[in-house]
């Protein structure tokens, strides 16, 4: 393979994983979506936060294609938006500063939603959502299918991914249940994490806890080790999902579920992720 | 303006030097801050604090921080970095607190009371350091109150630990 054909290709992956980043809520791919805080747990006010956001390999180890910035929200502890600084993308990440002005629990993160799939019209197929390809037709998103579409077949994704900042006192205000898609209440506080007491989550689904989700929590800093340790649990009859950590560090923890209710009548599956980055420490 | 937490009487020098030959009163915390030879020393953040064995809030005793330095990143920054400290209690505090904190203290021995009128009880002592370029440690050291006695040792970034 030539340079540049490698390159175009590089490149190609690169937006691909993107483009299905933006529609699923788990990119098939190994890439993995993560955002890291410079610090979890402050002593007060008056400091700022640096942020770090990619699509990787290994986690947090920047190596594949930058967080895109325009899609990042920040929740400060008492509901309001926070307001993201010197924010900068450079080739395999992206980085921002938040400045923490408020007591309690912040949320950093992503929420996605929407509908990819087909239809036909016309007898031909046609995608929705995805990234343009050249010869393939393709519509935006629900709104853009016309009235005479047949065979439609749509599948709804809700994905949220974040991290967590307190400073001073933890608050819940973070974790008030939208009632939509897969959401975590913890029983541990993301913040409070030790690495000799495990971890425990509950997750909900629209607002109820939610049996059988798959959970997974991954370490960062694969390059300096064998094995990517990554511990994978399921949710009990509560909701509850218990993480024993096996080693103190930032961890990505993941979890992703399914179901048949999807909001849109014409979509027969949904697909949820809800994804975190939390700081164990050494006791 | 922050207490110090020391109640010996006796100034940082004196304490260091002559604790032997100072009587420690009953229930008192005796703390050896060790010398540590490095190129880059700075004095350790301590913590203690005691928690009820049968579970319940941590009572911090003392925290001895860089109480002085102010601005953008004031000296008050850094105390999560007693890191369980700061998780079992630490945050609850608004920093300086009276006869709690005060300011970090060079290599030495230092006599802390343990606070008056604390129920009778099981208790678990618990003192945290944690040294700017340097390590962290913490060290337990189980008490009945009243007549709380016995001491624990530390390996690197803290000494004994003696109760009395």
């Amino acid at each position: 393979m030539t340079a540049r054909r490698r390159i175009a290709r590089l490149a190609l992956a690169s937006t691909l994983s993107l483009a299905s980043l933006a529609l699923t809520a788990a990119p098939a791919s190994a890439h993995r979506f993560w955002l890291v805080p410079s610090a979890t747990t402050l002593s007060g006010t008056g400091q700022t936060v640096s942020f770090d956001g990619a699509i990787s390999n290994d986690l947090f180890n920047p190596d594949h294609v930058a967080m895109p910035l325009e899609i990042l929200t920040i929740v400060k502890p008492d509901g309001s938006k926070g307001e993201m600084l010197n924010a900068t993308k450079a080739r395999h990440r992206s980085t921002f500063d938040v400045a923490i002005d408020q007591e309690g629990t912040w949320w950093i993160g992503v929420k996605r939603e929407g509908y990819s799939g087909k239809f036909m019209l016309n007898g031909e197929e046609w995608r929705v959502g995805g990234r343009p390809r050249k010869g393939v037709k393709r519509v935006a998103g629900l709104d853009d299918i016309p009235a005479g579409a047949t065979q439609v077949e749509l599948v709804e994704s809700l994905s949220t991914n974040g991290t967590f900042v307190t400073a001073g006192m933890p608050n819940d205000e973070a974790f008030a249940p939208s009632g939509k898609g897969l959401e975590i209440q913890p029983l541990t506080h993301p913040d409070e994490l030790v690495s000799n007491e495990p971890g425990r989550f509950r997750f909900l689904i629209d607002g109820k806890p939610a049996a059988g989700v798959k959970v997974t929590a991954v370490p960062g800093s694969k390059q300096f080790r064998s094995s990517e340790m990554v511990t994978t649990v399921e949710t009990d009859g509560e909701g509850i999902a218990t993480i024993a950590w096996p080693t103190p560090g930032m961890y990505w923890i993941d979890a992703q579920a399914e179901d048949t209710n999807p909001a849109e009548p014409r979509a027969g599956k949904r697909r949820m992720g809800y994804t975190l980055t939390a700081e164990v420490v050494a006791p | 303006m922050p207490r110090l937490a020391i109640r010996t009487g006796a100034g940082v020098l004196a304490a260091s030097t002559i604790a032997a030959a100072v009587p420690a009163h009953a229930e008192t915390i005796r703390v050896t801050i060790p010398r540590i030879k490095v190129a880059e020393y700075h004095a350790p953040y301590v913590a203690a604090w005691l928690e009820p064995a049968a579970g319940g809030t941590a009572r911090t005793v003392f925290v001895w921080y860089d109480v002085k330095k102010k601005g953008a990143e004031p000296g008050s920054k850094w105390l999560t970095d007693l890191r369980t400290w700061w998780r079992k209690g630490g945050r609850r505090l608004k920093l300086p607190a009276d006869g709690v904190s005060g300011a970090t203290r060079a290599p030495g021995t230092y006599d802390i009371p343990l606070p008056k009128g604390l129920p009778k009880g099981a208790y678990v002592l618990k003192v945290e350091a944690a040294r700017e370029t340097g390590g962290r440690e913490i060290v337990s050291l189980p008490i009945t109150v009243p007549g709380a006695s016995g001491s624990t040792t530390g390996k690197t970034e803290l000494g004994s630990v003696t109760i009395r």
